[in-house]
Order: structure tokens, then sequence, then C-alpha cells
């Protein structure tokens, strides 16, 4: 066990630094200089050259890239020049949305998606096993900013159940913060609990056909409660697997889906930065979240062996 | 019995009716589709800067007015010497910058060393270097000597750009803005929204609602539904697309006015083809702009024939100059040697306007035999392939700095258009002061663009407000960039 977990912990760290460097050295090469993204069309080239010094675009390359992996180290990603202030503290602002936001979203998909897919396996091959998988494949095909539109139409416009977006900030008012985050986190968790309703009916599936069960049955429990006592637990690899990796692909939802409820999460600070060239900012909330999702993937290893004794001895019984 | 509900329910309606309209009296809430970058007018090129911050927050010595005239603002009036080089400004009093702290003759010359100081990021900076000196005469009177004579100063002191800053808050105003205006910034939850507040010891006119806020949307179809869901009072900017939404729904009026954006196809006159007069005469004669306009902006913008915003007074209708008529095109692409036209790329920045009319435009010049070959790029890539290395044939953009025909006079902007009669005309322009006799010489300008042909010139912006029903004193067209909330109200 501590030889596989420092193995990974290794390649965690390994991974970071690459990514850390294919990071800057692409935004480096980004063509566009900031300085003038900034004052415009009809700027003056001696107003643009003045910023550009202040920006600190002067120092050659492999300087910044080691001043900004020190920097990053001690928790200082920089200063955004759009904005004028620390990015560390940019992040720290926004993380209050995107976080509740994916948890949320993560939340209603595993409550959703793990019992709508138990419930297809034991009704497996019978209509209602077909009618879940018909809807979960539609739930993974539309596509979550629309769905987010929908969800806004109906129950905001014409509802008026819940605002169409935007964010009071949770000390100001926490109820309409969660109120603010309810129909972003279903439009998000809608095709993850999708997915999770097919990969939970599936391994289930499998998993029924085991020899276990079928002792587990003639020692006279029903095929439910042989399901329910052996076959889950068993079953849960594969869906911790999926949502490990969901959680990246929430991390891209939420830029999309925060955009669509205008809400000031990490998604709008990332795309308005790409928008206007604050380089600086770009990195930091790249970084962030590399290190998230490769921190999420170290977890679910880590959560394996915990879940599955095989994997600690490498296969053996 | 009957009655008694009808009458409790119409009871009920009233008292949520009265509520709302009570809610609404004194209070709104605006879309913008951007957030700016920071706060303080005077460092940043960006429009929603403006936005949120030019007439609300912050003044200028002048202001521009909704007509693009020049009214007194922070200076109650002014006399200029008969030479043009000397500006005597008479400064109000009783004018306090939102921190409380008096605003005089001081802050005036604060101001402007530092938009002309060696390290200033001012954007338009070039604008005010005509500027040679400013001083203090006494607290409420300041000179500012020019270094020749400039008919356009009084409107330059009236931009954004020039707004005046107190030297105590001049540094952070990036994030915390202190100005002088009828509004006192409150907050800006980055991301959302900034909140503005009356600010109850201005010196003007005291304005009606007492506190705006000022929310960012940037997506379309969330921005109808937040309208719709009564969240929002309005907007500066719906999509063309859109409008048809509220323009028949009486719970909104729509207000289709011009802004100072002129979208040209912006042509490379240093290289072959355009070049030759002729190529760029057929290629302004094989622009259907009905066509375009209908295309790109649903028929909410107004054509244009040279380089000037139609609301101005100075404005001439050119369009008709080269009228589309397309066997003219194809005869004077003859005469310059291109009897089966000729290839060339378009570049077209992000934005929708330039997209749609980039591929209506390559249908209607494919009509005289020319080739477009359209290449989407990224604003950074625009910037620096278009606009500094003047490395494209074609491209199409919105100039939206107001009166900016003078960028014709620099042989080294991107056009490439290098006319030493042009030159001599905006320089004498620059410096003329009668109204008169600048009309004459902005009106000769226009002709000599249009006549030209220096760029496609194909439409002015549309500004497309959609406003909740009730709401008054909106600027209806955009002669600078701002969204003054000073006159806005609600009807009784």
């Amino acid at each position: 066990m501590p030889g596989i977990a420092i193995r990974r912990i290794a390649g965690f760290v390994a991974t970071l630094l690459v990514a850390a460097l294919v990071v800057f050295v692409l935004l480096d090469l980004l063509p566009g200089d900031p300085a003038r993204f900034i004052l415009g069309i009809n700027a003056s080239a001696e107003a643009v050259a003045s910023l550009r010094t202040q920006m600190g675009f002067d120092a050659p390359a492999w300087q910044r890239f080691g001043d900004w992996l020190w920097g990053m180290l001690q928790g200082d990603f920089g200063i955004s020049y759009t904005q004028g202030a620390p990015v560390a503290e940019l992040i720290a602002e926004r993380i209050w949305v995107t976080l509740p936001l994916a948890g949320v979203a993560m939340v209603i998909s595993v409550a959703v998606g793990l019992p709508l897919g138990i419930a297809a396996a034991r009704r497996r091959g019978r209509p209602a096993d077909t009618a879940l998988m018909v809807l979960a494949q539609i739930g993974i095909a539309i596509p979550n900013f629309w769905f987010g539109l929908l969800l806004a139409l109906v129950f905001a416009v014409m509802l008026g159940w819940l605002p169409t977006g935007g964010f009071i900030p949770w000390q100001e008012d926490p109820v309409s913060a969660a109120r603010s985050l309810v129909l972003p986190g279903l439009a998000l968790a809608l095709p993850q609990a999708a997915i999770l309703a097919r990969v939970m009916r599936t391994a289930l599936v499998e998993v029924s056909g085991q020899d276990f069960i079928r002792t587990a049955e003639a020692k006279g429990m029903t095929r439910g409660e042989a399901l329910w006592r052996h076959g889950v637990r068993n079953a849960l690899l594969p869906v911790i697997t999926i949502l490990g990796l969901q959680f990246a692909f929430l991390i891209s939802g939420v830029i999309i889906v925060e955009n669509v409820f205008y809400l000031p999460g990490l998604g709008r600070l990332v795309l308005a930065a790409i928008l206007e060239r604050d380089l600086v900012l770009v990195r930091g909330i790249t970084m962030v979240l590399i290190v998230a999702v490769t921190a999420t993937m170290l977890l679910t290893d880590l959560l394996y062996t915990l879940v599955d004794p095989r994997v600690r001895t490498g296969g053996r019984p | 019995m009957r009655s008694i509900a009808t009458l409790l329910v119409s009871a009920t309606l009233l008292l949520t009716g009265v509520t709302a309209v009570f809610a609404q009296a004194d209070d709104i809430t605006i879309a913008v589709a951007l957030e700016p970058p920071a706060l303080d007018p005077t460092a940043g090129a960006a429009e929603a800067i403006d936005i949120v911050t030019y007439q609300n927050i912050f003044e200028g010595l002048t202001r521009i007015d909704r007509d693009g005239s020049v009214q007194p603002g922070l200076a109650s009036d002014w006399t200029i010497s008969d030479d043009g080089l000397s500006y005597v400004f008479s400064l109000r009093e009783d004018v306090v910058f939102h921190d409380g702290s008096t605003f005089d003759a001081d802050d005036v010359a604060f101001t402007f060393e530092r938009i002309l100081a060696d390290d200033s990021t001012n954007a338009q900076k070039s604008l005010y270097e005509v500027i040679e000196a400013v001083e203090v005469e006494d607290p409420q009177t300041v000179r500012f000597t020019l270094a020749q004579p400039s008919g356009r100063f009084l409107f330059d002191i009236g931009r954004g750009d020039a707004v005046i800053v107190a030297s105590e808050s001049a540094e952070n105003n990036a994030t915390l803005p202190i100005g002088t205006g009828p509004y006192a910034f409150v907050q800006w939850d980055r991301g959302s929204r900034v909140i503005l507040e009356r600010f109850d010891s201005y010196w003007g006119d005291r304005p009606p609602l007492a506190r705006a806020t000022i929310q960012f949307i940037g997506d379309t179809a969330t921005l109808i539904n937040a309208l719709l869901a009564g969240e929002v009072d309005g907007t500066n900017n719906m999509a063309a697309e859109a409008l048809e939404v509220f323009a028949n729904n009486p719970e909104f009026q729509v207000l289709v006015g011009t802004t100072e954006g002129e979208v040209v196809l912006a042509t490379n006159n240093r290289i072959e083809p355009f070049s030759d007069l002729k190529v760029r005469q057929a290629m302004a004669h094989a622009i259907d702009r009905d066509a375009l306009i209908e295309g790109v902006t649903y028929g909410y913008s107004a054509p244009i024939g040279s380089h000037f915003a139609p609301h101005h007074p100075f404005y001439v209708d050119l369009t008709q100059t080269y009228p589309y008529d397309l066997e003219r095109a194809r005869t004077l692409l003859a005469e310059a040697g291109y009897e089966d036209g000729f290839s060339a790329t378009l570049k077209l920045p992000p934005v929708g306007y330039a997209r749609q009319s980039g591929q209506i435009l390559a249908s209607q010049f494919a009509e005289i035999g020319i080739t477009l070959e359209l290449i989407n790029v990224e604003w950074a890539q625009w910037l620096e392939d278009v606009l500094t290395n003047h490395d494209y044939d074609l491209s199409i953009v919105a100039h939206v700095e107001p009166f900016d025909i003078g960028i014709y006079a620099d042989p080294d902007y991107y056009f490439g258009y290098d006319n030493a009669d042009f030159r001599e005309l905006i320089e004498t322009l620059n410096t003329t002061t009668d109204d008169a006799e600048r009309r004459t010489l902005a009106e000769e300008a226009q002709r000599i663009l249009a006549e030209d042909a220096v760029n496609g010139y194909l439409f002015e912006l549309a500004q497309t407000g959609v406003w909740r029903a009730g709401l008054e004193g909106m600027w209806q067209d955009s002669p600078i960039e701002g969204l003054v909330l000073r006159d806005l109200r609600w009807s009784e």
C-alpha cells in the first residue's frame, strides 16, 4: 500500500510540473500584446511600451517561468494585469461560487443517478429498464447550456420560483446565494446523473451474473437483497472511476453554465481573462483547475485501494 | 359574495401592483454585456469602463451631451483667447469628491499632469499632448495653454479619458473609484455586478434614481430571460436578432439609435491590387449596403458612405458616391486590369457583425469575380496581424472612437492611406476653432475619403436599447461611450 501511494503521489507531482511548463509555454506563444489589448487600437505606441514595462514583460521567458513557479509554491500567483489585483485573491473570491456549484451538481448527480441505475438493473429487460435507459440516453445528449436556459425559462420566467441567474454574495444573503445555485446545479447534474445511471446499471448487471450473487440467492436472499447487500459494493469500482472523471467534465461544464446563469465563478473569470489576454490570470486559474482535477484522480486511485482490497495486493486473492 | 371576492382580488392586485411600483420607484438594474476589467476610465480603453463610470461616478471639465454637443461640466464656463491657444476655465464651487474632499484647480492640474506623465498609461494620451501647460490661477480658476489651436479640445476634455481625479484617491480608482459625479461607487461583486448610489452632496441636480445596479450578462438568451423575469430593467445593447421579442411586448420599449462605431471594410491601401483607386471604386460599387444591413443587423443600422457618424451635426450623406452597380464595378475592375477578378483574404475579428458581414460581402464580391477567403482570428491576433504588422488584405472592424476621421491622416496606420492633401486638411481642421469653418472642413474630409474609397464604408453600429415600459430619460443615440444614469426615472 505505501509503495503504491508513493508512486501515485510522485506521478501527481510530475504531472503538475509538466502541466505548468505546457501552460506557460502555450500562453507565452499566443499572439497578441496584452498591453495593446488593454489600451485599444487608437493608443500610441509609447503608451503601450510604457504599460509593457510596468507589466514586467521585459524579462526573459525562463526567468519569468522560474519566478512564476517559485511564486506559486509560496501561494503567490502574481498580479492580474487587467484587474490589478492578486490572482490568488481573485481565485479565492470566485471559488466560493464554483466549488459549491460543482458540489451541488455532484450530489444531485449521485443522488439521482445511482438509485436510477440500481432500479434499472433490478428490472433488467423490463419496460421500466428500457424507459430509464432511453431517458438516460436523452440526458447525456442534451447540452447543459441549453438545458440551463430551458430550466431558467420554466422555473424563473414562467413560474418565478427561482432567479434566472446572478448571485448575491454568501455573506450578504446566504439563502438567495443558495437559491442561485439550484438551477445551474441541476443543469450541470443532468448529463452526469444520466451517465452515472448507465454505468451503475451495467456494473450491477455484470455483477449479478457472478457466483457470489447466485450463492447468496441460494442461501435464501431475494434477488433485490442479494444485489443490495453484495452487488452494489462490488459494482462501485467503475462508478468511482467515472465519478473521478466526471469531476473534470463538471469543471468544463461549470465554465459554460456559469455564463448562462451569469454566476461570478471561476468559469466566468477564466473566460473573461482569456478574452482580455490576461495571461497571468489565465495561467493561475488553469493551474488551480489542473491541480483540482489531478488531485481528484489521485484521490480516486487511493479510494480504489479502500473499496477493493485486490488493488492493494496487485490482484492476488 | 362574488363581489366581495372580486374586491379582495382587485385589492390584492392593487397592493402588489403598488408595491411593485414602489420597488421600482427609485432604483434600477441595467444589464450590460461586458464587465470592465477595472473602474478607472483614465487608464484603459475598454468601453465597459466608461459604461459604468462616465458621467456617473466621474466627470470632466466639460461633458458630452446626448446629442454629442459639449456642455459645461466641472467648469461652469470658459474664455478662449483670440489666438485659440489659451483657455481659462472657471470651476464650479461646492463640488466635493465622494470621499468628502473638495474639488479645486489643483485636482485639474493633477489630472492632466497624470495623463501627460512619461509613465502614463492613458489610452488617449496623444489627444492631450496638444496641452503645453496647466496653470492654477486660483482655486477656482485654471488656465490651459495649447501648443496650437485645437478645434476639438473642449470635446476631448469631456471624454472619459480626461475625467477629473483627486491626487489622494487616483491610485486606487481602478478598484475603488472616487469621483465627483451624481452617483457614488458602493460595491463591485466581481464577475457579477457594480452597485452605485446617488451622491447626496452632488453639486448639480439631484438624479431621480437613488440606486443603480449594473449587472454583467454576456449571453443573449440569458439576458432575454432576465428581462422577461423582471430581474433586469433594461439593457443598452440587445442583439438585433432578439429585438423582435420585445418590440411587440407592451411591457417593454425598444430604443434604436446610432453609436460612434463606423463598421468599415478596412482595406490595405499599401498593397496590390488595393493601391489602385479603380479597384477600390469597383469594390465600393459591388457593396449592397441594404442587403448587408438587413442580413447582419436585421435592418437596425444606418448605412454610411464615409468615416463619420450619422448623428453628428457635420455628417454628410455620401452613401451614393458609388451606388450599388455591378456593371460599373465590373467595368472598373477591367479597366484596372482585373477582368477576371482576383482573390484576397478577409481577416475577421471575433465579433458577430464582422463575421456575418464577412460572409455576406464574400458573396457580394463574388458577383464581380473577387474571391474572398475568410479567415477568423481572435482579437489578440487581429491586433498583431492587422493593426500592428499590417499583414492583411481586407478586414472588417468598427472604429468606435468619436470624431476619429483623423486616423486617416496617419500614413503608418493600418489602412496605409497616404494622402498629403488630406493630412493638411485634418491639420487645419484640428487647429480650427470656428464651428462653421470646422463644418466645411469636416464635410470636405468626409468627401475625400468617400471618393478615394479608402475603405469600404458599410454601416454605423446601432445602439439597441430594450427598457421596461415606464422608464424615461435614456439616451437613444450614443455619441460617446457611456451609459448615463443622471436623467433616468420611472414615470408616475
